[in-house]
C-alpha cells in the first residue's frame, strides 16, 4: 500500500446518517474474490431504484469519478467487513468526511489507504451546504489535517498513529516483526498460566 | 497506593506485549476465531507465503454460509465454495475446524463459550463485529477487519489504542417479559447507534448480576450496535458455574488456580470511568425497532414516531426509515402486521432464548411462517431433549440447523423485498435480511408473540399464567 500526503479530486455529498456496512456492500457480494474488484458493489442497492436501475439523482451515479465523500454521522457502522472499504477504494474513493465513524470501519479504512476524516458537526454542516447544489473540487491534506472543498477549509481529526500509517503506507505485519523477541518472551511467560492455552481435554476424551 | 483500576485496565495490561511511544499497544491474542468470511485474510497470508503463527490458538467455524437445511447437495455453488475455501485453509494451516456435520458446530460466538475456548481474562479476536459477545465472561473481545485478521494469523498479536471506559449500570429487577435484549435496545435508543464509539462498555449493577450467562452474552453482543467495539461483565459465580467442565476449560488443579485469577477480574470500587450511564431495570419495557438503525427503537406500547416532532438531525433519517419500513407516523406500533418471524443468531440463538420463545408458543399456533435456527448443534440437541423443537413445529414454525442464517442471509435464508420480519437478531439495517427486507428487532419472547398474533405485539399479556 502506497502512502500519500495530499489527495485531490471531486467531492460529492451523501447526506445520510448511519450509512452502515450492509448499505456500503450488501452481504450477497462478499463471496467474490478481491481480485475481481469491489467497486461495482459500492452502495449497490442504495443507488438503485425499485426496478434495479441506477437512480439518476443519486450523487455517485451522476459522479462516479468522485474521490471525496461527505456523509452524515456514524458512517461505516455495523459489521467488521473490510469489503465495505474495498468497495469504496475500488470505486476510487480516497476520503470520507463525516462527524463520526464506526470504530472497526475506521481502522479498516486506514489499513487500505482510505482516510476517515472526522469533522466537527458544525463543519459537516458547512461542507453539506457547499455541496448541496452539486459537486466541487476538493483536497485532503494529511500534513495539515485539513479538508478543503471549493473555498471552504475545515480541520479534521485523525489518530496520530493512523495519520503516520496513511502517510507512510506502512504494513503492520512488517512493523510487528521487529518485536518478535518481545512476543516470544511474552509467550514463554504465559505458557504455564492456566487457561491461556486451551485445555486439550476435548481432544483426549 | 496503586491507582484504582477498571476491568478494562486489568485486561489490557494482562495482554500488553509492547507499549508503543505513540500510545498504541501490541496485544497478545489468546484465541483467534475465523469463519468463511476470513478468506480475504487467508489470501493475504498466502500472498506473503506466511504460516499461521499459532494454529493451536486459532479455531475455524462454518457459520456465516452454513445451510440450515443440511440434507442434499448445496444448491448454490458460491456458498459451497466459501465453505470449501475455509476447509482448505483450516487443513493447510492445521486448524481445528468446526465443520457442518460436527456435533460442536454452530455460530462462532455461541461455539467459543460453549466449548470453553472463551474464558475470563482472555483476549479474543474474530473478523466479526459481534465478537463483543465473549466479553460476557470478563474477556477482552472485539471484532477486527480482514487486514487485522491477517495480522493476527501471522503474529498472534494486534495493535490497538486503548479505548475509553464507559460503565452502564443497570440496577433493580427486570419486569417479567423483559430481557437482556430490551436492556440493550434501551440504552442504544438513548445514547445512539454511535453512543459508545471509542469506548469499551462494562455492564454492572444488580440487574446485570442477575442475568444468566446467556443474557450477559446478549447484552455484550449488542454493544457494537451502540458503537462500542467491546462489551464486558466482570466474572462471578454465574460465570464460573457456566465454565466448569466445558471441553477446553481448565480442569483439575488448574481449575482451582484459574479461579483465583478470575476472581481478581473486576473494576475496583473506586475506579474512574470516562463515562457513566445508569438505567433502572424496572423502567425497561419490551422494545421493538421501528426504523433501519438499532437506535430507532421504542417500547411496544409506543406510537410510530412522527418525524415532524423529532429534532432536525433525526427527522430526515426517521422519514427515510419510515418510508423504507412502510410505517405510518402516529399509528400504534403494536398491531403492525408481520409477514414472518425469525428466531436465532449470535444475539439470541442460545438455549435460554429458545426456552423464552417456547414459553410463549407452547400450545399456540403461529399465524405467520417462520424459521427457528438454534445457535449451535449443541443448543439444537439440548432443545430437542427438552422438547422445545416440538413446540416450535407444532406451532407451525420450521426447526432448522444452526448458523448465522436469516440474520445476515449469506446462506440464502432471506426475507423477500417488502416483507416484514419480526426478528431476534441484531441489525435492522436496510437490506440486512435481504434486499428490501423490513426488519423489526426484538427479544425472542417478543418474536414469539409476533408469531402468535401475526402482528407486533406486547408479549406480557401472553405470558399471564404461564411458568417462566
Amino acid at each position: 500500500m502506497a502512502g500519500w500526503t495530499v489527495t485531490r479530486g471531486k467531492a460529492v455529498l451523501l447526506p445520510m446518517a448511519n450509512i452502515d456496512t450492509d448499505q456500503l456492500i450488501p452481504a450477497r457480494f462478499m463471496s467474490t474474490p478481491r481480485t475481481q474488484g469491489y467497486g461495482r458493489f459500492l452502495l449497490h442497492d442504495v443507488r438503485r431504484n425499485a426496478r434495479g436501475e441506477p437512480a439518476p439523482d443519486f450523487p455517485l451515479n451522476a459522479h462516479p469519478d468522485a474521490t471525496i465523500l461527505v456523509a452524515g454521522r456514524n458512517f461505516g457502522s455495523g459489521s467488521s467487513r473490510e469489503a465495505a472499504v474495498y468497495a469504496l477504494v475500488d470505486a476510487g474513493v480516497r476520503v470520507v468526511a463525516a462527524p463520526s465513524f464506526g470504530d472497526i470501519f475506521a481502522g479498516n479504512a486506514v489499513n487500505n489507504g482510505l482516510l476517515p476524516a472526522r469533522v466537527a458537526e458544525a463543519d459537516a454542516a458547512l461542507l453539506t451546504k457547499v455541496l448541496s447544489t452539486g459537486t466541487a473540487q476538493g483536497a485532503a491534506d494529511l500534513g495539515a489535517r485539513l479538508l478543503t472543498i471549493a473555498d471552504l477549509s475545515v480541520p479534521f481529526e485523525l489518530d496520530e498513529v493512523w495519520r503516520t500509517k496513511l502517510l507512510n503506507g506502512w504494513d503492520d505485519i512488517d512493523l510487528t516483526r521487529q518485536h518478535s523477541t518481545e512476543i516470544a518472551a511474552y509467550r514463554a511467560r504465559i505458557q504455564s498460566d492456566p487457561g491461556r492455552f486451551p485445555d486439550d481435554n476435548a481432544v483426549r476424551s | 497506593m496503586n491507582a484504582p483500576l477498571t476491568l478494562l485496565d486489568r485486561l489490557w495490561s494482562l495482554h500488553e506485549v509492547h507499549q508503543g511511544e505513540d500510545g498504541t499497544s501490541l496485544l497478545w491474542v489468546d484465541r483467534h476465531l475465523v469463519h468463511e468470511g476470513s478468506h480475504h485474510a487467508f489470501a493475504k497470508l498466502a500472498e506473503r507465503g506466511l504460516p499461521v503463527a499459532e494454529p493451536g490458538l486459532t479455531f475455524a467455524v462454518v457459520d456465516h454460509y452454513a445451510p440450515t437445511r443440511r440434507t442434499g447437495p448445496m444448491a448454490d455453488p458460491a456458498i459451497a465454495r466459501m465453505i470449501d475455501t475455509l476447509r482448505g485453509n483450516a487443513t493447510r494451516h492445521g486448524l481445528r475446524l468446526f465443520d457442518l456435520e460436527d456435533p460442536d458446530q454452530g455460530i462462532v460466538h455461541v461455539v467459543g463459550p460453549e466449548q470453553g475456548l472463551t474464558l475470563p481474562g482472555l483476549l479474543i479476536t474474530c473478523g466479526d463485529s459481534h465478537t463483543s459477545t465473549h466479553g460476557a465472561f470478563g474477556a477482552l473481545a472485539f471484532g477486527i477487519g480482514a487486514t487485522e485478521v491477517a495480522h493476527v494469523l501471522a503474529t498472534q498479536t494486534i495493535w490497538q489504542r486503548k479505548p475509553q471506559a464507559l460503565r452502564i449500570t443497570v440496577d433493580g429487577d427486570l419486569p417479567p417479559g423483559v430481557s437482556a435484549k430490551d436492556i440493550a435496545l434501551n440504552w442504544i435508543a438513548r445514547l445512539g447507534a454511535d453512543g459508545a464509539q471509542g469506548h469499551a462498555v462494562e455492564y454492572a449493577g444488580s440487574a446485570v448480576r442477575n442475568l444468566s450467562m446467556e443474557g450477559r452474552m446478549t447484552l455484550c453482543n449488542l454493544t457494537i450496535e451502540g458503537g462500542g467495539r467491546m462489551g464486558m461483565v466482570a466474572p462471578d459465580d454465574t460465570t464460573f458455574a457456566y465454565m466448569r467442565g466445558r471441553p477446553h476449560a481448565p480442569h483439575g488443579d488448574d481449575w482451582q488456580r484459574v479461579l483465583d485469577n478470575w476472581r481478581n477480574l473486576a473494576s475496583d470500587a473506586d475506579a474512574r470511568f470516562d463515562r457513566d450511564v445508569a438505567l433502572s431495570a424496572e423502567q425497561i419495557a419490551p422494545i421493538v425497532t421501528w426504523g433501519t438503525s438499532p437506535e430507532q427503537a421504542l417500547p411496544i406500547d409506543a406510537l410510530v414516531p412522527d418525524p415532524e416532532g423529532l429534532p432536525p438531525a433525526k427527522a430526515q433519517a426517521a422519514r427515510a426509515a419510515l418510508d423504507y419500513m412502510g410505517l405510518v407516523p402516529g399509528r400504534p406500533l403494536a398491531g403492525t402486521p408481520v409477514d414472518q418471524i425469525f428466531i436465532g443468531s449470535c444475539t439470541n440463538g442460545r438455549i435460554e432464548d429458545l426456552r423464552a420463545a417456547a414459553a410463549v408458543l407452547a400450545g399456540r399456533k403461529a399465524r405467520v411462517p417462520g424459521l427457528v435456527s438454534p445457535g449451535s448443534a449443541r443448543v439444537k440437541a439440548q432443545a430437542e431433549q427438552e422438547g422445545l423443537d416440538r413446540i416450535f413445529v407444532e406451532a407451525g414454525l420450521e426447526w432448522v440447523a444452526s448458523g448465522c442464517s436469516m440474520c445476515v442471509g449469506m446462506n440464502g435464508d432471506l426475507v423477500e423485498a417488502g416483507k416484514r420480519c419480526a426478528s431476534s437478531t441484531n441489525r435492522n439495517f436496510r437490506g440486512r435480511q435481504g434486499k428490501g427486507a423490513r426488519t423489526h428487532l426484538m427479544s425472542p419472547a417478543m418474536v414469539a408473540a409476533a408469531a402468535v398474533t401475526g402482528t407486533l405485539s406486547d408479549v406480557r399479556p401472553l405470558l399471564k399464567g404461564r411458568a417462566l
